[in-house]
């Protein structure tokens, strides 16, 4: 009688949250990622603290300053990477761009993965004719990648609101169109899931038991899918930076008055090609290490938390 | 002359931080055209020997130490090319699933084509009619149809008899047939077995029928090996092993079909489990499941010792033998 | 099969008039057509009187037909700033955008594949490590910087090739402005197309490994092996067929990223392409250009879906199973 027992009490994630735990502490690549990606959050938060100047101060910006090169090369130990086009220092402006980017980049990935989620429950637990259409939306939605959902939604946005209002705005906007346009991978995943978990007798065990479909769907299949959805989370997280870097970029979102990473570089490209090569490289390598810190996190996951990896 | 021999025979795992041992000093031979089945619970290591006889052993495992011989020349030492050689010509393999065991996008007729013309020089017109016969011999109907179709439009009886037909394409000396008939419905798998007992009978193929069933064992193989956790424990001719089988487990094995129980009564089981290869006990493996076990069990490993018409590893039954010739000599 | 494309058919209509309720959207609340027509001293009884003339005051479904109706003629109303039928303006730059793409699929295809089975084959070789630490770099830098760098580099630092533009190009069969016949023009063509492959060659280079490493795990792989084939049959025939099955579906879905990533290569290399084009009318707020293409890429888009999806039909037997039974 014990294996059955066994097989009607769900799963406890905590042994697998424990392997990944101690299997962590020996990749040091993997380390390092998640110490950059603390690091990056640490002075995201503490951005008011740690930067040399207030961005909100008037004298922030100073033509007089322009284009001055990091302190390494000018020797003008004011500005320790320089100044940008319009006299601001580069690193203060990294230090709040970082803190835009990432926590538009966050903002949207939660906004997918609550959306993903739900669909993906209801999808997986229902079955039939709503999984059927739920399915056939996400296939859609996913065909048209964000990116150009965004650049297309944000250019009208841009035209109907004219870009005054736009700026308001934006980091608003950018939030939710992000946010809107991956939730298929969640859902995918989650429905898969709970398919799977639905075959496990503890499930039908719990229906039995007269446990409402509510609090089987949330208390007992979910806690049973995180995993998966830890790994979209991290890669995620990267994938809307990226995007939202790239709408920056090409001028569909924040306003260069309140620069993230991706307006900083597409300030910098022009200054690039005249010389002044720091402006557009030092906030590139900023978010090019982030991205990489967290889509090597989200690789090691992916190996430590799939479940078709999950074998000794 | 021996066609095959396996001569101390070690295959082991080799996981990030340890190894583990799969096989332990396997020795067997066979002879041309002769069928042996090797018996024993899942994990014992059977699937493992026959793979590593074509040097096959899926990573991490490879073979640490021994010699397998096929006339003479050791397929240990050959490099890829030469293996490529024996594989498919000289030793042909059918898998356990036939489901999963053919190549779901290509059709059945060019994945029995390519392994004609992969090992002879025979043009693709040939080998199709050499393929269209061979798919006649396993009792397809309306081969030539068959021969274009895709995998998943046979069904599971339907498929091993394709498998077997590709493995019969080269005549092969020898035929490993890991579990031909578990992953198949009852009533299909006496009619696959047949088909295999005859096709070998036919045409002097040896087999080696790796199986845990020794009621499937009983009707085709000549001699039987038991395995258990990687080692042989018991070796010798079929109705022997059946009739009076020395070693506790084989004993255990035979009280264990479901033919040996009265209806209504429990079903005989081992009790206990086979150990993975990561806790192998001490001593003889299977003490901890025997009945018969001592304190010697625990901590020396038994001999492999002749027992008049099998050999057996097993301290009972060294020590019945050796009372024996006691006796005998205390009679003369 | 017929069942199939038959369901596919339906889900492409779907999308089509998804998007072309946008984009009729778009033009109904940006454009005004008879501030574009008259001058600003026109009386307010004049307009009103146009306003009708144009069926502007008519209801929504009436429009919107009339919407349709002209778009599946091929109106799709005239560029304010081209003074041009919209679709003519946008034919006209699809050339570039579709040789741009296809050339950059093309150094995909050629490079991720022979990458990608290898770092399967052997994961642990160093050549493998390097290519999936080089790739998980790539895959982290976002395609502009790539493109701003291949800029710098290549064409202002090296001055190998040039930096924005398309070059000569010749005209084939009447209407097709072609940058692939001539030097200049393929020069012109080597940054941007290189850039976006390498934006997307580690995508597949990723994809392809770990399709394919799940596939030399199975059964059938095995049982290749043990028939004896050479191991390059095995590779290049009976696992890259099975690992193609889940990269059609997903270069499918990645059809969409090309797309916007067109649109930024093309603004950097100010390559004069739907992408471009497509930036520009939305700095100078001309709606129909806009509509026109969100209609014309959303076009080709379920095209192009549906495309993939035959060909996944194609050469997956079982989906061809499935429609037998229906």
């Amino acid at each position: 009688m014990k294996h059955i027992k066994a097989d009607l009490t769900p799963p406890i994630p905590g042994s697998r949250w424990r392997h990944m735990l101690s299997g962590f502490a020996g990749d040091k690549l993997a380390m390092l990622a998640l110490f950059i990606f603390l690091f990056y959050c640490l002075v995201a938060l503490l951005a008011p603290l740690v930067a040399p100047f207030d961005v909100d101060d008037p004298a922030f910006m100073d033509l007089f300053n322009a284009e001055i090169a990091p302190s390494w090369i000018s020797h003008d130990y004011r500005f320790l990477l320089g100044t940008d086009g319009q006299g601001r220092d580069l690193l203060s402006v990294i230090l709040y761009g970082t803190r835009l980017s990432l926590t538009i980049g966050v903002c949207a990935v939660i906004l997918q993965a609550s959306i993903g989620i739900c669909i993906g429950l209801i999808a997986g637990y229902l079955g039939g004719r709503v999984d059927n259409f739920l399915m056939r939306c996400a296939d859609i939605q996913l065909s048209f990648s964000n990116m150009m959902v965004a650049i297309v939604f944000l250019a009208v946005f841009q035209s109907i609101f004219g870009v005054a209002m736009y700026q308001q705005l934006a980091m608003l906007v950018l939030i939710l169109v992000i946010g809107l346009t991956e939730w298929p991978l969640f859902a995918r995943t989650i429905r898969a899931s709970v398919l799977a978990e639905k075959q496990k007798e503890y499930v039908d065990a719990a229906r039995v038991m007269g446990i409402s479909q509510k609090r089987i769907m949330f208390r007992h299949i979910l806690p049973n899918t995180l995993s998966p959805v830890l790994v979209i989370f991290t890669v995620q997280i990267a994938n809307a930076i990226v995007a939202e870097a790239a709408l920056s970029f090409l001028g569909l979102g924040m306003p260069s008055t309140e620069p993230s990473l991706g307006s900083l570089i597409s300030e910098g490209v022009s200054y690039m090609f005249a010389g002044s090569w720091w402006i557009c490289v030092i906030p590139s390598i900023t978010l090019i290490i982030l991205i990489l810190a967290m889509n090597l996190l989200g690789d090691w996951l992916r190996d430590h938390l799939n479940p078709r990896a999950y074998k000794d | 002359m021996n066609l095959l021999s396996v001569e101390h025979l070690n295959v082991n795992f080799h996981f990030k931080k340890r190894e583990l041992t799969a096989l332990i000093d396997v020795s067997f031979n066979l002879k041309r055209g002769e069928r042996i089945a090797i018996v024993g619970e899942s994990g014992a290591g059977k699937s493992i020997l026959g793979f590593s006889i074509v040097n096959l052993i899926g990573k991490p495992g490879y073979i640490q130490s021994g010699t397998i011989k096929l006339e003479n020349k050791d397929i240990t030492k050959m490099n890829l090319r030469q293996l490529q050689e024996i594989r498919g010509k000289r030793i042909a393999m059918i898998f356990q699933d036939p489901m999963m065991t053919l190549n779901p996008v290509i059709t059945i007729g060019d994945q029995l084509v390519e392994t004609i013309r992969s090992h002879t020089k025979i043009n693709y017109k040939d080998a199709k009619n050499i393929a269209i016969e061979k798919l006649r011999n396993v009792q397809i109907a309306s081969p030539e149809r068959r021969f274009d179709q895709y995998p998943h439009e046979l069904s599971g009886g339907m498929r091993q008899r394709v498998i077997i037909a590709s493995v019969l394409l080269l005549n092969p000396d020898i035929i490993i047939a890991d579990e031909p008939t578990t992953a198949l419905d009852v009533t299909i798998q006496a009619e696959i077995l047949q088909l295999l007992l005859a096709i070998c009978r036919d045409n002097g193929v040896a087999l080696i029928l790796i199986s845990h069933d020794l009621g499937v064992v009983s009707k085709v193989a000549e001699r039987t090996l038991v395995m258990y956790a990687g080692q042989i424990v018991e070796e010798g001719p079929t109705l022997e092993i059946i009739n009076d089988p020395q070693h506790p487990y084989t004993q255990g094995l035979l009280n264990a079909l479901p033919q040996m129980a009265l209806p209504g009564q429990r079903l005989n089981q081992i009790k206990g489990s086979m150990p993975s290869l990561a806790e192998r006990p001490s001593g003889c493996a299977f003490h901890p499941r025997c009945p018969y076990a001592t304190d010697k069990c625990r901590t020396q490993q038994p001999e492999f010792i002749y027992s008049g018409v099998s050999s057996v590893a097993c301290f009972m039954v060294e020590d019945m033998l050796s009372e024996f010739s006691q006796d005998d000599e205390g009679s003369l | 099969m017929l069942a199939f494309l038959l369901r596919r058919l339906i889900q492409a209509c779907f999308v089509l008039i998804v998007i072309s309720l946008i984009s009729f959207a778009i033009q109904d609340k940006l454009g005004d057509p008879v501030r574009q027509m008259v001058g600003m001293t026109t009386t307010p009884e004049v307009r009103e009187q146009l306003r009708d003339e144009l069926g502007l005051n008519d209801g929504f479904i009436t429009q919107y037909t009339r919407f349709a109706k002209n778009a599946l003629t091929g109106d799709f109303g005239t560029s304010y700033y081209y003074k041009e039928p919209t679709i003519d303006v946008i034919l006209k730059k699809l050339p570039a955008t579709f040789e741009l793409a296809f050339c950059a699929i093309l150094l995909v295809i050629c490079i991720a594949t022979p990458f990608g089975v290898i770092t399967a084959i052997h994961p642990k070789h160093l050549v493998s490590r390097l290519i999936m630490l080089v790739s998980s770099i790539g895959l982290s830098i976002p395609i502009f910087i790539i493109a701003i760098f291949m800029v710098y580099v290549f064409s202002i630092q090296w001055n190998l090739a040039p930096s924005f533009g398309r070059g000569e190009t010749t005209l084939l069969f009447g209407f097709w402005e072609s940058g692939l016949f001539t030097k200049d023009g393929l020069s012109h063509l080597l940054l941007p197309s290189l850039s976006l492959a390498i934006a997307l060659i580690p995508i597949f280079v990723r994809l392809i490994r770990s399709e394919m490493s799940e596939v030399l795990q199975s059964e059938y792989i095995r049982f290749a092996w043990s028939k004896g084939l050479s191991a390059p049959r095995i590779y290049f025939f009976h696992a890259l067929k099975n690992t193609m099955l889940p990269i059609i579906t997903i270069g499918g879905i990645q059809a969409g990223t090309l797309v916007a990533y067109t649109i930024l290569t093309e603004t950097i290399f100010q390559w004069p392409g739907m992408g471009f084009l497509f930036m520009d009318a939305v700095s100078r707020v001309d709606t129909p250009l806009i509509s026109a293409y969100l209609m014309v890429v959303g076009g080709m888009f379920v095209v192009m879906n549906t495309f993939v999806d035959l060909i996944y039909g194609l050469v997956n037997p079982t989906v061809r199973l499935a429609s037998h039974g229906l």
